[in-house]
């Protein structure tokens, strides 16, 4: 039976901790992620849970103790933001070649600089190659019900990937907001004992964990990485079900939203989904034009057919990315995207634009102009900068 | 309530203007209200001007965005109206409570032309009273709560003292001080 909460994202996050009570948890704090060990620690401290909890003096090390603790056979997780997950680079590669089920509670904020600590996703869509599994969410809700969902998929015998479940800094961290969570019992048993097939504890079985790869070797433990990541589709989708039948909310690789009869729709990731569903029953209540939203969920791996085959009845599509790529083509998603709709030949028309970074506010308004314009490349056929900017001040505008 | 009513705090940082935000989510989630309580955090220090958010309503709220034109604003430092343009987007049929000893009309120069109603609290005051120390959070929450008419009173103070009695459980002396401060606002705002 769910449990009618308010909490803020952080709050959840760490609630679903306790209730998981993992074996290890190595964590060094930063904003805005800071409050999720900060309240494990809490609930260490008060008997509420006895997660092995170790403070380390850098992300460097809080992901290497988490590879260690996770190789040697414990359920292991961490959480960070931004320039912190930054200093896990070399070692999220190595969570991943390893094969290692660890959580990371990924609180979004922009890397520096300029230094800032708000809301972007430059943080985990730089890690975007790194091998990890990616689940993102629009509210508390989600955040939670993803990380309740995190070990099943990352330590599944057909997967063993790690995984980043992420939300918006402050914007879903630290707002509060209506919440259903489960009871402690309904969780531990969803999530399960982990039950590793090897590890370094196991006194049978003597291993090596990390070795050096020759390149006789390499190439095919990358290929296997990748089984794993494909793999990984189908048992996202059976964890969700199960969730589904749990709790009765229901979780996919992304989320349509009023997208069936949909002209034109905006692809987008992160809390504001929220707010473009305000814009789009706005929009249908007072025009009544068509349009609707794709909210990518899963991001890694990247459901690119199931994404283009969602999108195939609309005119115009607006990939909205919250990272810059400086590719100078466009951010991650919109990339990606494009390609899968050109994969699919898709006659869609394509605009990609980039908004929110730093924190930088985007709204119902925003999303209004968004649909507009769509409306007008559709009709024109003309998309004459398929890469913009929305929500950039212009020189002597407050 | 028919729609989603919107309120933005204004204060410094440290008063607890964020705090009385996420207190009024609270006790509007256990009046059976939809929820959103929220900061918006930049480089802010002590005493710093910070904002803060709700989002109180009969259905559910999806937008993640700040607040541009609110039904009400709360001003928990007065000497922030010489600085910031706190009415900014205000509804005119809303209302704006300030934290002053002053009467609205004294106050109203200062609101850069705002044409609805105009509250004054003075939370020092009652603060210093109740609780023998100014913390204009209390103060400042049953005056938005009267104001805004979001939730019945007599729920609120049954919900606050629920809440004091749980936040409070270690220090029970306080309790009766913040009751005591929200119901004397209660008083003084008369709407």
């Amino acid at each position: 039976m769910s449990i009618r909460e308010r909490l803020s994202g952080n709050e959840a996050v760490a609630y679903a901790i306790r209730q998981i009570n993992p074996d290890v948890m190595p964590a060094f704090p930063i904003t805005p992620s800071t409050e999720i060990p900060q309240y494990v620690s809490t609930y260490i401290a008060n008997g509420e849970m006895d997660t092995e909890f170790i403070h380390v003096e850098s992300e460097h090390s809080s992901m290497s103790a988490a590879i260690g603790a996770s190789a040697a056979g414990a359920r292991t997780l961490t959480a960070t933001s931004s320039c912190g997950l930054a200093l896990m680079w070399e070692e999220l590669y190595v969570a991943a070649s390893d094969r290692l089920p660890v959580v990371l509670a990924l609180v979004n904020r922009a890397l520096s600089g300029p230094i800032n600590i708000n809301a972007d996703h430059s943080d985990s869509m730089g890690a975007r190659d790194s091998g990890w599994i990616q689940i993102y969410a629009e509210s508390n809700q989600e955040a939670y019900d993803n990380f309740i969902q995190a070990f099943p998929i990352a330590e599944h015998p057909d997967v063993k990937l790690p995984i980043m479940i992420c939300q918006d800094g402050f914007i879903t961290s630290h707002g509060v907001e209506n919440i259903e969570i489960e009871e402690d019992a309904d969780v531990k048993k969803f999530v399960g004992e982990f039950e590793p097939e090897h590890y370094l504890l196991k006194k049978d079985e003597p291993m090596a964990v990390g070795p050096y790869a020759v390149s006789n070797y390499y190439m095919e433990s990358k290929r296997a990485q990748r089984q794993g990541m494909l793999n990984a589709k189908k048992v996202i989708l059976d964890v969700a079900k199960k969730f589904e039948e749990m709790t009765g909310r229901k979780y996919g690789f992304f989320e349509e939203y009023r997208l069936d009869d949909a002209d034109y729709a905006i692809v987008i990731i992160g809390s504001a989904a929220g707010t473009a569903k305000a814009a789009i029953d706005e929009i249908r209540a007072t025009t009544g034009m068509k349009v609707g939203l794709l909210k990518i969920r899963v991001f890694r791996p990247f459901p690119e057919e199931e994404i283009a085959e969602a999108l195939k009845n609309v005119k115009s599509v607006a990939i909205l990315d919250r990272a810059e790529m400086f590719s100078g083509t466009g951010g991650p998603l919109g990339a990606e995207v494009t390609a899968g709709l050109y994969r699919a030949r898709s006659k869609a028309e394509i605009v990609n634009y980039i908004y929110g970074l730093g924190g930088r506010d985007i709204t119902v308004d925003d999303f209004k102009q968004i649909y507009d314009e769509l409306a007008d490349i559709a009709t024109t056929h003309e998309v004459k900068d398929n890469y913009r900017y929305i929500g950039l001040r212009e020189r002597g505008e407050q | 309530m028919e729609k989603t009513v919107e309120i933005r705090w204004h204060g410094r940082g440290g008063q607890g203007a964020k705090t009385a935000a996420l207190l009024l989510a609270d006790v509007s989630f256990k009046a059976g209200k939809y929820v959103q309580g929220f900061p918006e955090y930049g480089p802010e220090r002590m005493g710093a001007p910070i904002t803060a958010y709700n989002r109180i309503s009969d259905d559910k709220i999806t937008v993640h965005s700040n607040i541009y034109e609110p039904d009400f604003v709360v001003v928990v430092d007065e000497g922030l109206l010489d600085g910031i343009d706190v009415t900014a987007g205000l509804k005119p049929e809303g209302a704006i409570v300030v934290n002053s000893a002053k009467k609205p009309e004294e106050i109203i120069p200062k609101l850069r032309g705002y044409k609805g109603k105009v509250y004054t609290v003075d939370a020092r005051k009652i603060s210093v009273e109740t609780l023998g120390k100014y913390f204009p959070n209390s103060p400042m929450l049953a005056a938005i709560v009267a104001v805004s008419g979001v939730m019945d009173k007599e729920q609120f103070i049954n919900e606050m003292e629920a809440s004091y009695k749980h936040k409070f459980s270690k220090k029970p002396e306080v309790i009766e001080g913040n009751m005591n401060a929200l119901r004397m606002t209660f008083e003084e705002v008369a709407v």
